[in-house]
């Protein structure tokens, strides 16, 4: 189903990046792009500015324990002027940081805080990166994948609801 | 003196004040806390807190195969299930690359407008309330009745529904499915104006939402927010138009949009929408193709290897499905792009300079869910 990209906008972002995108993917008619992570600031800035991906449709991530770099940081851009939407997977390590897209993207704020939460991966320059749909003094990121399902901060749950979590 | 000036001093100054509108609270729309941080009644900043329904369900996604997910997303904007089970529904059908009749497609198209009118009509009525006008909600809820026994003549339940399946449908349209629809339309056209009689000339309901949240388009792109939200900042732009999914490329309708971006365009914008939905929904029942309603799908799923991201326009705004598959009966990862959690990040850069009122009409007019906000 996959198959290697090769068409206009690749072209333009390998002249302008070069060796930061290290694939280009074709998925079932979607495009994505995977890059390095140094250089995600100045990608984003180019993509909405150039290629006028005005809008960021979505932020997340994705764990993939056995890879040597864990995490995949997947960002869903849309442009309304094109009426198409870029797929960009920046891996990163479990202790690496990402930069922050705030100031490209101000709908990133939540979508990091969500990503920080979920998956424990701190972002450079996010003015306020704390827990969002967990308690602040939660322990342990529920997405990754050695997270149980049926896992639970015991702790929190004792000090905070007062019972014993049944897990 | 000196003393007795200071004391002045002190007890006149305006010192910032930080009001908690709590988890439980009749305006919030559910459990959402929202931080408010006063100038006497003029709103400095906001903070929300959110989280107060996650229920995890990303990671419950994981241990499930993909038809077992399917109730679940039900579950996340439960006033307007059918959207979300159609996006998901979608979203799987691509990863596998089937499609669904054209019979399915239709039924799921009149079934998602008719959604589409029931959830503005939860919104018109609490929105309405919020702000103190009483009499809208009931007859709102009673215009949402008649959609519910529609749903729950065809399977079964009147909230969440499973309507649809990975593939097309289960259910056939009952018998009198056309003839239910068609009567329901025609007479939503004087009921839509029994509201517009109510509110849209009311100088109160002027006074409330003039000018109130106002959000510019850039500033509606740059955070994200999507649906009625951006449409009444003035951006003419619908998923269902842009890239159309489901059976909306086969009818006509209007893509309303506002002119200020505050309260009262949104609603102008949302009570449009009804009426489109209305039309579409009496195209559609003119002509249902013939045929099968389910496609070619086994009864294990197990999709080949890759990823799909799959986007509808549901009530709330741009409704996404990002499923990675490994090749197994279970995704590996299902992420839900919730509109309701992106436009609710506009609330501060809204309510900021506004009255403590207010707020509760911003919130109202964002529309949002907290089950979608949280999953």
């Amino acid at each position: 189903m996959q198959t290697p990209l090769d068409n206009d906008l690749t072209k333009r972002y390998r002249e302008k990046f070069g060796g930061a995108i290290l694939d280009a993917v074709e998925d079932r008619k979607q495009a994505y792009l995977v890059i390095d992570s140094a250089q995600l600031a100045e990608i984003a800035s180019y993509s909405r500015d150039i290629e006028k991906f005005d809008l960021l449709e979505d932020y997340t991530a994705v764990d993939w324990p056995r890879r040597e770099k864990r995490f995949d940081l997947v960002a869903i851009l849309y442009s309304f002027s094109n009426n198409t939407r870029l797929r960009l997977k920046i891996p990163l390590s479990a202790d690496q940081s990402a930069a922050s897209l705030v100031e490209i993207w101000p709908t990133v704020n939540w979508l990091e805080r969500e990503i920080f939460d979920m998956f424990g991966i701190t972002f450079s320059g996010h003015p306020d990166l704390k827990r969002i749909l967990l308690p602040e003094e939660w322990q342990g990121h529920p997405l990754r994948k050695d997270y149980d399902i049926l896992q639970q901060d015991t702790a929190w749950v004792r000090e905070n609801l007062g019972i014993e979590s049944g897990q | 003196m000196q003393d007795d000036a200071a004391q002045k001093q002190t007890l006149l100054g305006a010192d910032e004040l930080v009001l908690n509108m709590g988890p439980q609270h009749p305006s919030t729309h559910g459990v959402l806390r929202v931080k408010l941080k006063l100038d006497g009644e003029r709103v400095r900043g906001t903070e929300c807190v959110i989280g107060y329904l996650h229920r995890g369900v990303e990671k419950i996604a994981e241990n499930r195969s993909y038809q077992q997910f399917a109730p679940y997303v039900d579950r996340m904007d439960y006033v307007a299930a059918v959207s979300n089970g159609l996006g998901y529904c979608e979203a799987v059908e691509k990863l596998l690359n089937v499609e669904a009749p054209p019979r399915a497609k239709v039924i799921r198209t009149i079934m998602t407008e008719l959604q589409r009118i029931a959830s503005h009509l939860v919104w018109l009525g609490t929105h309405a309330l919020d702000i103190g006008a009483l009499t809208p909600l009931f007859y709102c809820m009673r215009e949402r009745e008649e959609i519910l026994k529609i749903f729950e003549k065809y399977c079964g339940a009147r909230l969440t529904t499973h309507a649809f399946r990975i593939g097309g449908l289960q259910y056939e349209a009952y018998d009198t499915f056309e003839k239910d629809v068609e009567r329901f339309c025609k007479d939503f056209e004087r009921r839509i104006q029994e509201y517009v009689d109510l509110l849209t000339g009311n100088s109160i309901w002027i006074g409330r939402t003039r000018n109130v949240g106002v959000l510019s388009a850039a500033d509606c792109i740059a955070l994200g927010a999507s649906g009625p939200v951006l449409r009444g900042s003035g951006v003419k732009w619908d998923l269902r138009k842009a890239q159309p999914y489901a059976a909306y490329d086969q009818y006509k309708f209007e893509i309303p949009v506002g002119t200020n971006g505050d309260t009262y365009d949104r609603y102008m914008v949302r009570m449009e929408e009804m009426r489109q939905s209305r039309l579409i929904c009496l195209q559609a029942i003119e002509n249902i193709p013939a045929g099968p309603i389910l496609g070619k799908v086994g009864k294990v799923l197990k999709p080949p290897a890759g990823e799909i991201y799959h986007a509808i326009e549901a009530p709330k705004g741009i409704l996404g499905y990002y499923i990675v598959s490994d090749g197994t009966t279970q995704p590996y990862r299902v992420r839900i792009r919730p509109p309701s959690f992106v436009n609710l990040q506009a609330l501060d850069k809204m309510a900021r300079g506004h009255l403590v009122a207010d707020v509760v009409a911003i919130i109202g007019t964002l529309d949002i869910v907290l089950g979608e906000v949280d999953r």
